[in-house]
C-alpha cells in the first residue's frame, strides 16, 4: 500500500499533538468585521514587553482562513513584534515577555500544555532577508524541515522537495541543480527558496516578514505572485512596508503605529475609505 | 559673515593641511610595514634553521628505526613519531569533545553570567604554565597509580587544549547570525538540533582552525610530557608505560654534548614542524573543501571517488 507524502505527515502531525483542544466560547471580538469566511488566527488583548517596556499593547484581531492578512505601520511600530507572537518566536528573546491569547483552531498558543517546538511545525515563517541555511544544498535546505525532525523516507521527501519548490515558483528554475548550494542562487532566488522550505513542514499558516525588501522589483512581483497563488491554500500574515504590496496581495489590512493596532479591516476600505484621521494620513503617505 | 564664506574658509583649511596629511600617511605605513618585517624576522630564521640542520639527518632509517647508542648516530626517531601521534590520538579523544560541547554550552545555553564565569575559568587555564598540568596529572594519575603511563599524559594536554578549542568554538558560533537559529526554530526543529545540524555545521571552518591550534600547541609542549610519559627508547607497548614523544626527544637530544645527536634533534624538530604542517592542510582541505555530500560518510566516499 502506498502512502502519499501528505498522509505520512498528517500522521506524524496526529502522532505527536496531544489532542487536549478546549472550545472556547467565541467571544466578541471590538474591531470585527462581517464574517465571509471561516477565521484561523484569533489574537486577543495580545501585549508584548522588552524588559518591561511595552512594544505592542492590547491587540485584538481575527485573521480569515485561506487568505492574506497584511501589517502595515511606520518603523518601530510593533508589526514584527506582532508577527513573532504568532509562532512565539519571543520564546527565544531574552527579556521578551507575551501576555493574552493566540487561538489557532480554538487552542490557546500560549498554553501552559503546547509544545512551542511542534506548534511552530503548524506554522512556517519567511524571514526579512534571504537566509537559506549556508552549507546545504538547494534540495537539503527545503527538505531540512523533515530531514532534520526525522522524515527518512527518500521518495517522500523527494515528492515534497518538488511540490514545495513548484508552489514557491522556483521549481524550473533549479530542477536541474538541486545538488548546488543554495548560496549560489540570486537574492530572490534565495527567498522563494526560504519560501519553498517554509512550505514543505506542510504547514497551515504562513507568516511573512518584509519578505520582498531586500529584492529588486522584479524578484518582488515574483515573491507577490507566489503570495496570491499561495493563499488558495494557506492562511497568510505578512508584514510589508510597501503600502502598494499590501494593496496588490492582501485581503485584510492592519495599520498599527506606536504598538496599537488603529484600524483592521478589509484592505480596500483601509486604503480607499479608513475611518480614523491616522490611517488615512500613513496610506495617503503624509508621514510614515 | 555669510555660511557660504564660512564653509569657504573651512574649504581651504582642508586644503592647508593636506600636506600633513600625507606625510602622517606615508610615516604611519612605513611603522606598519617594518613592524611587519619585524615579526616575521625570527619566525623566518627559526623555519631556516630547523630546514637547514634538519634536512641533513633525514633519511629512511631516520624516520623508522629505533634509536641507537646516545650520540653514535646510528638509528632513527621512529618510536618518537609514533608516540606524537598516540599522544594527539589519544588527548584529542579527551580534549576535542569537552572543547568543543563547553563551547557550545557557553554560547548557545548558558546565561550571561554562567557564561562568563565559565569564559572566565577558560581564559585564566589558558594563561596556565603547561608544567602545572604536568604536575597535576603526575600527582593525581601518576602517583597514585605508581607508574608513568599515557593517560596521564593524555589528560595533562588535553587540559590545555580543551580551553582552546572551547574559546574558538564560541567564538565560532557567535558570528553565526541569529537569522539562521531563528529559520531553524521556525521549521519547528528542537534546539539540540538547530545547534548541532544547522550551527555547528555552518561554524565548522573556525571549529577546525581551533582544534588543529590546540593540536599544534600540544603536539609541540614538552614540559607535561616529563611528568607523566617520561620518555623511552621502545616502541609503543601499551598505555600502562612511559613512551616517548617528539618534543622529548628534541629536548633530551639537545642537551646531550655530542654533536650527532644535537642533529637528530633538528632532524625530530624539522619531522615535527613537517606533520603539524601536513596534518593541518589535510584536516583543513578534507572538512572545508569537499562539495556536496554531508556527515563524514559523504566525506569519506568522496576521498575513495564513490558515489553517494
Amino acid at each position: 500500500m502506498e502512502m502519499s507524502a501528505l498522509d505520512v505527515l498528517n500522521a506524524m502531525k496526529n502522532d505527536e499533538q496531544p489532542s487536549t483542544k478546549r472550545n472556547e466560547p467565541e467571544k466578541e471580538i471590538p474591531n470585527d468585521m462581517t464574517n465571509d469566511g471561516k477565521y484561523k488566527v484569533l489574537i486577543e488583548n495580545l501585549a508584548v514587553s522588552y524588559n518591561g517596556k511595552k512594544a505592542i499593547k492590547d491587540i485584538n484581531m481575527k485573521i480569515p482562513d485561506k487568505a492574506v492578512t497584511a501589517l502595515i505601520g511606520p518603523s518601530g511600530c510593533g508589526k514584527t513584534t506582532l508577527l513573532r507572537t504568532i509562532n512565539r518566536m519571543h520564546d527565544l528573546t531574552k527579556g521578551a515577555e507575551v501576555t493574552g491569547k493566540i487561538i489557532i483552531d480554538g487552542e490557546n498558543v500560549y498554553d501552559s500544555h503546547i509544545n512551542p517546538i511542534l506548534q511552530r511545525r503548524k506554522i512556517g515563517m519567511v524571514f526579512q532577508k534571504p537566509n537559506p541555511f549556508p552549507t546545504m544544498s538547494i534540495w537539503d535546505n527545503v527538505a531540512a524541515g523533515l530531514k532534520l525532525n526525522g522524515v527518512k523516507d527518500k521518495g517522500i521527501l523527494n515528492e515534497i522537495v518538488e511540490d514545495s519548490l513548484k508552489m514557491a515558483y522556483l521549481w524550473d528554475e533549479v530542477k536541474d541543480e538541486l545538488k548546488k548550494p543554495a548560496v549560489a542562487l540570486s537574492g530572490g532566488q534565495q527567498q522563494r527558496l526560504c519560501i519553498a522550505r517554509a512550505l514543505a513542514i506542510q504547514p497551515e499558516v504562513l507568516l511573512m516578514d518584509e519578505p520582498a525588501s531586500a529584492l529588486d522589483p522584479i524578484a518582488s512581483q515574483k515573491i507577490e505572485q507566489t503570495i496570491i497563488e499561495l493563499k488558495k491554500h494557506y492562511t497568510i500574515i505578512i508584514v510589508t512596508h510597501n503600502m502598494q504590496q499590501a494593496l496588490r496581495v492582501s485581503d485584510r489590512t492592519g495599520f498599527m503605529y506606536l504598538g496599537d493596532m488603529i484600524e483592521y479591516d478589509k484592505t480596500e476600505t483601509v486604503f480607499k475609505n479608513p475611518k480614523k484621521e491616522l490611517t488615512s494620513n500613513y496610506v495617503q503617505g503624509r508621514f510614515g | 559673515m555669510s555660511n557660504s564664506e564660512r564653509r569657504l574658509e573651512f574649504r581651504n583649511y582642508f586644503q592647508d593641511n593636506l600636506g600633513k596629511r600625507m606625510v602622517t600617511d606615508k610615516i604611519v605605513k612605513i611603522i606598519v610595514i617594518s613592524c611587519v618585517v619585524i615579526a616575521i624576522i625570527p619566525l623566518g630564521s627559526i623555519l631556516a634553521d630547523v630546514v637547514r640542520m634538519g634536512i641533513e639527518i633525514i633519511s629512511f632509517e631516520f624516520l623508522t628505526a629505533l634509536p641507537g647508542a646516545a650520540g653514535s648516530g646510528d638509528g632513527g626517531i621512529a618510536n618518537s613519531i609514533q608516540g606524537t601521534f598516540i599522544m594527539i590520538g589519544m588527548t584529542s579523544v579527551i580534549g576535542i569533545p569537552i572543547g568543543v560541547l563547553s563551547g557550545i554550552y557557553v554560547s548557545e545555553y548558558a546565561n550571561s553570567r554562567v557564561g562568563k564565569m565559565i569564559r572566565f575559568f577558560n581564559d585564566v587555564m589558558m594563561q596556565f604554565p603547561s608544567i602545572v598540568f604536568g604536575i597535576f596529572a603526575f600527582l593525581f594519575i601518576v602517583l597514585v597509580l605508581g607508574k608513568f603511563n599515557l593517560w596521564a599524559g593524555a589528560v595533562a594536554l588535553s587540559l590545555i587544549m580543551f580551553p582552546i578549542i572551547a574559546r574558538t568554538t564560541e567564538e565560532a558560533l557567535k558570528l553565526i547570525p541569529d537569522t539562521y537559529r531563528e529559520a531553524g526554530h521556525a521549521l519547528g526543529l528542537p534546539k539540540a538540533v538547530v545547534t548541532v545540524k544547522i550551527l555547528l555545521s555552518a561554524a565548522k571552518g573556525g571549529i577546525i582552525t581551533g582544534i588543529m591550534l590546540a593540536v599544534a600547541r600540544i603536539a609541540g609542549e614538552t614540559a607535561p610530557l616529563i611528568m607523566t610519559i617520561l620518555g623511552s627508547k621502545g616502541w609503543f607497548r601499551g598505555t600502562e608505560t612511559a613512551m616517548d614523544a617528539l618534543p622529548l626527544t628534541i629536548w633530551r637530544l639537545s642537551l646531550l654534548p655530542y654533536d650527532e645527536a644535537v642533529m637528530f634533534g633538528w632532524g625530530a624538530a624539522l619531522v615535527l614542524i613537517t606533520i603539524l604542517l601536513a596534518l593541518n592542510m589535510s584536516v583543513r582541505y578534507l572538512v572545508l573543501h569537499r562539495k556536496g555530500g554531508s556527515g563524514s560518510l559523504g566525506m569519506f566516499m568522496r576521498i575513495t571517488g564513490g558515489k553517494k
